[in-house]
């Protein structure tokens, strides 16, 4: 039986046009809402494969605002047993704040989770080092990349992509992993997991420590390329014009 | 001393790590007064390299001295021994910290990633991940991608030493204005027992993967929100069919359960670097630009003039994919039964 | 961005279902350089159309909705992109029951095939619906499901087939330009376009292209929530997109509908959640289109445990997920109406907005068709922008209404369900006196009008069992027996009735005369002095309104008429002025109020403040002079809508209060009661068997067929006088009948009075078709104390417009005998008018 917990972070969708908020600070986000990265949700769909193959159970624990209870109780409709809402502005936290956190609330709590998963980068702030934060916190190996995960008796088997194919890890439990996306398929909910999460209660917790900050001083946007686009025309009739540059590409030669 | 982590690969430095030393020559130029050295750890050339023997290490070790030269690199620090023969992030780590540094500086690749959150958590240092420029130098504020490159934050970076990766793309390499000539130091750092847990055990190659069609593909169609529904992919099945394509999706398609995730190309999912990319329908947000940028030539087919997967591609038709998709998959299929 | 031509005959802004079915239809009525404008590409531009579920539920208890909806079904078959599924809207509760039953009597009234089942039938059909959760439904075969942005395509083509239309996506209108209250410029990102006409067909952008012509249409973009579950295994062997009915849960507020291998379940129960028009993202904003915004869950989870009831074999498969969900823009407005016409503050800018997919290609006919002949073939009083006044465009009242009116989408709406907020907006003069009364105040164009006073509660035991009490809950909603009671102290003595809901008007200047001779239907050339009671027509001979006229000078005419169709009146009368330089419509509604005191003793109340002669030959019926009543100069008018002696007393606005002390005090020996509008606008009508606008008048009825035609045509030329005179030539197609109910008992021997609404049939049920293919229906019902009956009026066949055939009247599931008791306008009481001449 392995008991895990999975980290999660509630980040605004990225798609199309991106707004920043007034003070330039943060991302506006009321016209996309807010999501899981992919990332995060192969973790969940990992780990909720493991505590399955197990007998263990899911915890998910996320820092953030009241709001991030809607993306664990997403975590909850996919399968995950509990939640945990460490409840902070996550503006005024570095990711090394955010490990800090997260060992601190690990180390206080009875439960003893023999795997903590968590997404390889978060999809807005993209710090890439919240997993190694957090194992070298909690004193525990941890890895990077992981796309799948076997438990074979007190170790874990894990799967990542290295430059020359797949790199094939060993690592004893206790572990700390960060999962990059593309090995799971993560489900969807369904209605009466949906109602499950609904009905859960959310274990609210404030942070035990005090937070240094991420160093941000502003966001901005990227000037936007000037268009060198060929329009080939409109509809059916642009086809022969197409042809004619996907023949002269040589990728109609087979 | 600025430290740059150069990773390796048959042809020498990988193209993000020659970046990444252009970018801390710029750094060291507006700091004043900073070398920058570099440290490769393990056999160089990874992979096929040390695979060919000590003569491929020889060349790649030729090679590489010649572009670090380039760079105007001060010193070639290479850690390497027994231990360091298998990747892993503990001992890579390790390495690092056996050469003293200011600034450490890897490329935003996975390992880079990777090896400098390990060297920062060690150090209870910041680090700042893909950065693509310097805003200012005193203090240190950084210019780097947020929001898979949608957004740019200006990060103040404090902290000794200071730790930072360097997004992909982000500068041109160029060479330095004036050559140096490297002295190459050869050392074996002291790795601990625990240095080796997280290390590779093995590395598994031929494995069939179901993004390796999608990533290795000379021609991709790509299929987006355009498509309507879940339904509604015969068109573009039939063109991947007639190309001998690999067909990928945006995000939005993936999530709304069209087409599995596996498919997806973007920031996460698969990046791909095709002949020809033949974006259908997809809006072209920024993340899945991030997939798809490297494709040789994109052609958009799109109903919005005005959407960026359109206004950034190198040839688009205005319309609708179901109508045009159609007309191009039988024009191709006349083409070839005329022997064209 | 697109390119724009310089100039347009027309400008339609909007490609969704209404812009492109109306591009359509003016094309096809002969309009050419036509150009249509979107922000977005096609065939998606991305609005409400794109997102929509699509599906058609034929009946409606609006008769002009049922035909927008039959038009547009006909015109969906007749592209080919129509697939019939049938649909079943289900009740989980005895009150949704009932409404299932009042909805097919609107079915039968409107001869749409339907029935009611039991939920072993649904079944039958839907094999994965949960029987033991409904009690029964209401199965219409006809339901179906179109491909609306098809359908907008094919509708372009055919205009794009025509040479009569330019389109020109991805372009987006910037402003626009209006001289001399016309609009001649549409200003875009790629260029300005010269149009003296343009349509604004911008579902929920709507209000914020009118503000740009300082005008004002009056909706909010609205949260509809959808999800989208599967795969779901039941429908895997299915081939196309539906092949079982849709379930509408109505008392959940939420409609299931299979998609291809899908399920979609829609709320309307959830939280009102608004927008503003400005707020909306753009496209390359948004996630998936601009109206189809970022899903907030909690406000769903109540609707999926309710689904997962109904539904338990697909909802509670774990192997059914969801997968798109989103908050989806719809447009609703103050009342619930669409807002179709010009609008009243810009010529040349028309509204066609807040429109259903069901209703989406006919509202494009109907604007076409209003847009080239000024008389579309519905009436459209319900939907003209026109109807509504200042402070109902606020976007205090707009957010409120539509709050409110959310929840009424699959509610359970009585037909005299009252609004709740935003009230008290317009107080009349005396209206802390009526609070003092205990007055019910009922709501009309914003006004707070009294129905019933509680003072007059004495009344009800001094007349006993007369004011025909009501013991069904659904009977006297909304509805107090004091009503009646007070129609019985009028008719004994007198009563004083609150008119400050009336809207008036001045026509006034050299061509005032030429001006309502044109208009009105009677002869205007009249003495100064002279009160008028007219219809008004269109030029196809339908009414556009009825009202009374006031002769005040040689170029001074008054135009009294209901508060609700007050603007649209107004308008109508303005638009049509001859000599526009020199004849003016002046608005007086704010200045004047106005008093009706009615009854045998009303000249002994009004001899008592004033010492004018108003015996029978110094102040005759249909004459109106000013008169001194105690401190005040009164403007009074013989007339009466309630069949009593008596007058219309009119002051200005700030003595109304003072006026109505006067009344009450003077009134008190003659047993003087205030009266409200449930007499005024019902009762007393009724039993006098005077018809209202909106109920038995509309454009889509004659004089003749209202029994309202007068000896003589008028010698001059009016707006509908061909048409009038033709109607006259020929036998009507159907005859407003008077009815009475000869059995009011049901099974539980419960007494049930009709509302209005429901299907006549003859005596065993058989339908009432008349010549135009319509059903008979009440039109309107109510009390005659003075009779002791329940009466109703209804368009029959001729066959049955004779007094004595026995007929039936279907309510609530239930036949209850009916007699016909008059023909034509006679009155059923006092029908030779004694007593209004007396």
């Amino acid at each position: 039986m392995v008991n895990l917990l999975v980290c999660i972070k509630r980040v605004p969708e990225i798609a199309g046009e991106i707004l920043l908020s007034q003070d330039g600070h943060s991302i506006d986000a009321r016209h996309v809402g807010h999501t899981l990265s992919e990332h995060d949700e192969c973790a969940i769909e990992l780990a909720v494969g493991l505590a399955g193959d197990t007998g263990g159970e899911v915890r998910v624990l996320s820092l953030g605002t009241a709001e991030a209870a809607e993306q664990l109780r997403y975590a909850v409709a996919l399968g995950a047993g509990a939640a945990t809402l460490i409840t902070a502005d996550p503006e005024s936290y570095g990711p090394a704040d955010v490990a800090a956190a997260i060992a601190a609330e690990v180390r206080a709590s009875p439960a003893a989770y023999d795997l903590i998963l968590v997404g390889n980068d978060a999809a807005d702030t993209g710090d890439f080092q919240v997993g190694v934060r957090l194992g070298f916190a909690l004193g525990r190996p941890v890895l990077t990349g992981i796309n799948t995960a076997e438990i074979h008796g007190s170790s874990v088997l894990a799967r990542g992509a290295g430059p020359q194919g797949t790199d094939v890890f060993e690592v004893p439990l206790p572990a700390v992993m960060a999962v990059q996306e593309g090995g799971v398929e993560p489900r969807y909910p369904s209605i009466r997991g949906r109602l499950k999460a609904k009905r859960l209660s959310i274990d609210r917790k404030d942070p035990l420590i005090e937070p240094i900050g991420s160093g941000r001083v502003k966001l901005t946007l990227p000037p936007t390329k000037p268009s060198t686009v060929q329009i080939l025309g409109e509809g059916p009739d642009a086809v022969p014009a197409l042809v004619e540059i996907l023949a002269s590409s040589g990728v109609l030669n087979r | 001393m600025i430290l740059v982590l150069v990773e390796t690969g048959s042809d020498g430095a990988t193209p993000t790590s020659l970046e990444t030393l252009t970018f801390a020559r710029e750094l060291a130029g507006r700091l004043g007064g900073e070398t920058v050295e570099a440290l490769i750890i393990g056999p160089l050339g990874a992979g096929e390299a040390s695979a060919g023997g000590p003569e491929a290490q020889e060349r790649v070790k030729e090679k590489l001295s010649a572009q670090l030269a380039e760079q105007g690199v001060d010193s070639i620090h290479h850690a390497a021994g027994e231990r360091l023969e298998r990747y892993g992030a503990s001992g890579w780590a390790t390495a690092l910290g056996a050469v003293p540094a200011a600034y450490v500086l890897a490329a935003g690749t996975p390992r880079g990633s990777e090896v400098l959150a390990h060297v920062a958590a060690r150090a209870g240092a910041m680090m700042a991940a893909n950065v693509v420029g310097i805003v200012d130098t005193e203090p240190l504020v950084l210019s780097r991608q947020v929001m898979g490159g949608g957004v740019f934050e200006h990060m103040r970076l404090d902290g000794a030493p200071r730790v930072l990766t360097v997004a992909g793309h982000a500068v041109d390499p160029v060479a330095a204005d004036d050559a140096s000539a490297p002295v190459w130091h050869e050392f074996e750092p002291e790795l601990s027992d625990a240095d080796l847990v997280t290390a590779v055990v093995r590395v598994e190659t031929g494995a069939p993967d179901a993004t390796s069609t999608l990533t290795g593909a000379r021609v991709v169609v790509g299929a987006g929100r355009g498509v309507g529904s879940a339904d509604g992919f015969d068109d573009l099945l039939q063109l991947r069919d007639q190309l001998g394509a690999a067909l990928g999706a945006s995000r939005v398609v993936t999530s709304l359960g069209w087409r599995p995730h596996h498919e997806q190309i973007g920031q996460t999912g698969s990046r791909i670097s095709p002949e020809v990319y033949l974006a259908c329908g997809i809006s072209g947000a920024v993340q899945h630009w991030a997939g798809c940028q490297s494709a040789k030539m994109i052609v958009a087919i799109n109903t919005d003039p005005d959407a960026p997967m359109v206004t950034q591609a190198d040839y688009a038709i205005i319309g609708d994919l179901h109508q045009v998709v159609p007309a191009l998959t039988a024009a191709l299929r006349r083409r070839e039964s005329s022997g064209g | 961005m697109g390119t724009v031509p310089a100039s347009a005959r027309v400008v339609v802004i909007g490609a969704g279902i209404v812009g492109n079915s109306i591009v359509h239809h003016l094309a096809r009525l002969g309009w050419r350089d036509i150009v249509q404008l979107d922000k977005g590409p096609m065939p998606n531009p991305g609005g409400s159309t794109g997102h929509a579920s699509n599906f058609l539920f034929p009946v409606d208890h609006s008769r002009e909705i049922t035909d927008l909806t039959a038009d547009s079904i006909r015109q969906y078959k007749e592209m080919g992109v129509f697939t019939q599924s049938g649909g079943f809207e289900v009740a989980r509760t005895a009150e949704r029951m009932q409404e299932l039953h009042r909805r097919l009597t609107s079915a039968r009234a409107w001869g749409i095939e339907s029935e009611m089942v039991t939920p072993e039938a649904v079944v039958d059909r839907v094999p994965y619906l949960e029987p033991s959760i409904i009690r029964g439904a209401f199965w219409t075969p006809g339901v179906g499901v179109v491909d609306s942005q098809g359908a907008g395509t094919l509708m372009r083509e055919a205009a794009l087939g025509l040479g009569a239309l330019q389109v020109c996506p991805t372009v987006e209108v910037t402003g626009m330009e209006v001289e001399d209250g016309r609009i001649r410029r549409v200003h875009t990102d790629a260029g300005t376009i010269e149009a003296d006409t343009v349509v604004i067909a911008c579902g929920v952008w709507s209000p914020k292209l009118a503000r740009m012509a300082g005008a004002s249409i009056p909706l909010s973009p609205t949260v509809h929530q959808m999800i989208s579950v599967g795969p779901v295994p039941q429908f895997a062997d299915t081939s196309g997109e539906i092949s079982f009915p849709i379930i509408r849960d109505m008392d959940t507020g939420c409609y299931e509908r299979q998609h291809g291998g899908d399920l979609e379940i829609g709320s309307y129960a959830h939280r009102p959640i608004l927008h503003d028009a400005e707020d909306i993202p753009s496209i390359a904003q948004s996630k998936l289109s601009p109206t189809e915004m970022p899903f907030t869950e909690d406000d769903f989870d109540r609707q999926l445990e309710q689904a997962l009831e109904l539904m338990p074999d697909i909802l509670g498969n774990p192997q059914v997920e969801i997968r798109y969900a989103i908050n989806g823009l719809l447009s609703l407005t103050p009342d619930g109406g669409p807002l179709l016409g010009e609008t009243p503050e810009v010529a040349g800018l028309w509204s066609a907005a807040a429109v259903w997919i069901k209703e989406g290609p006919g509202v494009g006919r109907m604007i076409a068709e209003w847009m080239t002949t000024g008389t579309p073939e519905y009436d459209t009083h319900a939907a003209d922008i026109a109807r509504f006044h200042p402070h109902q465009r606020t976007r205090t009242h707009v957010k409120a209404r539509v709050e409110e009116g959310f929840h009424k989408t699959y509610g359970i709406v009585h037909p005299s369900e009252q609004w709740l907020s935003n009230r008290g907006v317009r107080l009349a003069p005396m209206h802390q006196a009526e609070v003092e009364l205990g007055a019910t105040f009922f709501e009309a164009a914003g006004w707070e009008r009294p129905q019933w006073y509680a003072s007059n509660a004495p009344l009800l035991a001094e007349y006993g069992d007369a004011v025909m009490d009501r013991t069904a809950e659904w009977d006297s909603r909304w509805w107090s027996p004091i009503i009646n009671a007070e129609h019985l102290a009028m008719r004994e003595r007198a009563g004083m009735v609150d008119l400050s809901a009336f809207a008036i008007f001045d026509v006034l200047g050299p061509g005032a005369l030429a001006t309502v001779q044109r208009v009105a239907v009677a002869q205007m050339d009249v003495d100064t002095g002279r009160v008028i009671y007219t219809p008004v027509l269109d030029a196809r001979g339908g009414f556009r309104s009825d009202l009374t006229i006031m002769r005040l000078g040689e170029e001074h005419f008054r135009v009294v008429t209901g508060g609700g169709s007050g603007n649209i009146d107004r308008k109508w009368f303005s638009d049509r002025r001859v000599d526009p330089a020199t004849t003016q419509v002046v608005d007086r509604t704010s200045e004047l109020t106005t008093i009706g005191l009615w009854g045998p003793r009303a000249r002994d109340v009004l001899g008592r403040i004033t010492d004018s002669d108003i015996s029978a030959e110094g102040f005759r019926f249909a004459r109106c002079r000013p008169l001194e009543a105690g401190p005040l100069e009164v403007h009074a008018s013989r007339i009466s809508y309630v069949g009593e002696l008596g007058w219309e007393l009119y002051v200005p606005m700030e003595q109304g209060a003072r006026l109505w002390s006067l009344l009450a005090e003077a009134g008190r020996e003659d047993g003087l009661v205030p009266v409200g509008n449930g007499v005024y606008g019902t009762t007393g009508r009724l039993e006098k068997g005077y018809r209202a606008f909106g109920a038995e008048l509309d454009a889509e009825r004659t004089i003749v067929e209202t029994g309202m035609m007068r000896p003589r045509v008028k010698a001059q030329d009016f707006i509908g006088r061909d048409a009038y005179l033709r109607q006259r030539s020929q036998d009507p197609a159907r005859i407003l009948c008077t009815l009475q109910v000869d059995d009011h008992r049901d099974e539980a021997g419960v007494r049930r009075y009709m509302l209005g609404g429901e299907a006549v049939t003859g005596p065993e049920g058989e339908p009432l078709i008349d010549a135009h293919g319509r059903g008979a229906y009440v039109t309107s019902a109510g009390s005659a104390p003075s009779l002791g009956v329940h009466l109703l009026m209804s368009f029959l066949p001729p066959a049955q417009a004779r007094v004595g055939t026995r007929l039936a009247v279907d309510y609530l599931g239930r036949s209850y005998p009916v007699s016909v008791v008059a023909t034509d306008a006679t009155a059923v009481f006092d029908p030779e008018n004694l007593r209004i001449r007396s």
